[in-house]
């Protein structure tokens, strides 16, 4: 119960994906622009993740060396399908605004690392927590840059509008806005010593 | 017996000049730019020079305090760059504009990389892109005088200010009859940014660096006779026909030229270096002018060209004697 603890921690301090491992930029910088955006990616991405492992966790005997990549790809785009044809169905307003990233979770580098270097080696609990704990890291990360960027860029939080009359900064709504958030906050957890170098 | 013969390590020559030495002698020279500023512009046109200066030696002060490093804010190079910020403002912004873009500029642009020294970019520079970038309903209000207000006999007229667009926007409008004379942009007499628009205060400055050597003549002159060739080739609808006078005295070329892409830390060492860099600058700028969204690309160009500056070095590095 412990060992499962810990492949749950690590995803969300050591390993984080977006502050420590600094995987899944893509979407991170793409559709942090509000709150609302960042969490419905990342329960996506956290749903992808959790049966992504899990299949490839218990086929990882049987998944030929030389074409497993391939084969990772094939189980990962099976839910990403999944998870995009269900959003369409009962989230459209969030599938809209999502727009092509929700298809792009298929290439999401995390999804990818996640089932190379764990689980595809390890069994199937473990890589269970491994993706709810990467999942949940993403999340986290990928929503305070939002909380930041959609406070200091449009002047609200999860489309409430908190500083309506006041002279916002565009850049924040904008990519490089989207790069010096990260930036700065990989560099304060450094500084904290929640992720290391 | 008094030991004559005292054993020191070399150098044995010291020259006078240090960082804060020249940091101070280029802020020295960009006096009369900003002199004609405050006159063409007004009063305005002051207190955001001061505001900028101020904002960015403090804030400069705060960041090395807070970090526990040497506090260097007398050196100049926070002065020169909060100067040179204002320089590249409009003088009509808001108060809190310049302070924004001097804090951004010295905290993203300079200290986070290190101080002085081992910024990638041009710190005011980048924060001119940023305040561009986040406000650009203020960046891109400017007020024009009145004219004759240059020659001083003749009294402004009776309300403020009126707003107008720079010269280059104009141009980019595709209003080519409103086309300022070339002597009132050489002097001053046009919209633009507080530092960048009398040229003849900008050109004294620059000959009293060159003369003294603390700028070489390889970046301006790169720069300014690209953007000259290629504003000529392509400006107009036919080729060879394109106003090079007119772009190489409008907009920020020639306080871009010889006083930002001129810096330091973020140019290339090497006289070959410096000439490949001018002539990226001057590429850049003529792109942007001619087929970009925006009406003015000085300050991307020399950006851009800052970030390729450690591989000019590379390919550029001098061969070792004897080899």
């Amino acid at each position: 119960m412990k060992g499962l603890v810990k492949e749950f921690s690590k995803g969300i301090t050591v390993l984080n994906p977006t502050f420590g491992l600094i995987l899944g930029l893509c979407p991170t910088l793409a559709v942090s622009t509000s709150l609302f955006n960042a969490l419905g990616m990342g329960v996506a991405a956290t749903f992808v993740l959790v049966f992504s492992n899990l299949i490839i966790s218990v086929l990882r005997n049987f998944i030929p060396a030389k074409i497993r990549l391939p084969s990772f790809i094939v189980i990962i785009a099976t839910f990403v399908t999944i998870c995009e044809l269900m959003m369409k169905a009962y989230l459209p307003r969030l599938s809209v605004s999502l727009g092509i990233f929700i298809p792009l979770i298929v290439v999401n580098c995390i999804i990818m690392a996640r089932a190379e270097a764990f689980a595809s080696r390890n069994p199937v609990l473990p890589s269970i927590f491994d993706g709810l704990g990467m999942g949940f890291g993403f999340t986290l990360g990928i929503s305070i840059i939002a909380v930041i960027r959609e406070l200091l860029g449009s002047g609200s939080i999860a489309g409430f509008g908190l500083l309506k009359s006041r002279e916002l900064i565009l850049v924040m709504g904008l990519a490089p806005g989207a790069l010096l958030t990260m930036g700065l906050l990989i560099a304060l957890s450094r500084l904290l010593g929640i992720t290391k170098r | 017996m008094k030991n004559n013969l005292l054993v020191n390590i070399s150098p044995h020559l010291h020259g006078k000049e240090s960082v804060s030495r020249i940091m101070w002698i280029v802020a020295l020279s960009l006096i009369p730019a900003g002199l004609a500023g405050v006159y063409i512009f007004g009063l305005g046109a002051l207190w955001v020079i001061i505001l900028g200066v101020i904002s960015a030696v403090i804030s400069e002060m705060l960041l090395q305090l807070f970090t526990k490093k040497k506090v260097t804010v007398f050196d100049g190079s926070a002065f020169l760059t909060g100067l040179l910020l204002a320089y590249n403002l409009p003088p009509n912004v808001p108060f809190w504009l310049p302070i924004a873009g001097s804090v951004f500029a010295i905290a993203i642009g300079k200290q986070i990389f290190g101080g002085i020294g081992r910024n990638i970019f041009n710190p005011a520079l980048v924060g001119r892109v940023f305040l561009m970038a986040s406000w650009p309903k203020y960046m891109t209000t400017f007020t024009p005088t009145p004219k004759f207000l240059v020659w001083g006999f003749i009294k402004p007229m009776n309300y403020d200010a009126i707003t107008s667009a720079t010269p280059l926007a104009l141009i980019k409008e595709g209003r080519v009859l409103e086309r300022v004379p070339y002597l009132d942009l050489f002097l001053g007499n046009r919209g633009g940014c507080i530092g960048e628009v009398c040229i003849l205060a900008l050109i004294i400055g620059a000959i009293f660096l060159l003369i003294r050597g603390y700028i070489s003549w390889h970046i301006p002159f790169s720069y300014i006779v690209t953007t000259g060739l290629f504003t000529y080739l392509f400006g107009a609808k036919i080729f060879f026909t394109g106003d090079w006078l007119f772009h190489i005295l409008s907009g920020g070329l020639i306080l871009g030229a010889f006083f930002m892409a001129t810096d330091y830390v973020t140019s290339p060492l090497t006289a070959k270096g410096q000439i490949i860099f001018g002539f990226g600058c001057g590429l850049l700028t003529a792109i942007i002018r001619i087929w970009g969204g925006y009406p003015e690309g000085v300050s991307y160009a020399i950006l851009m060209m800052n970030a390729a500056t450690p591989i000019i070095d590379r390919y550029t590095k001098p061969r070792i004697y004897g080899s």
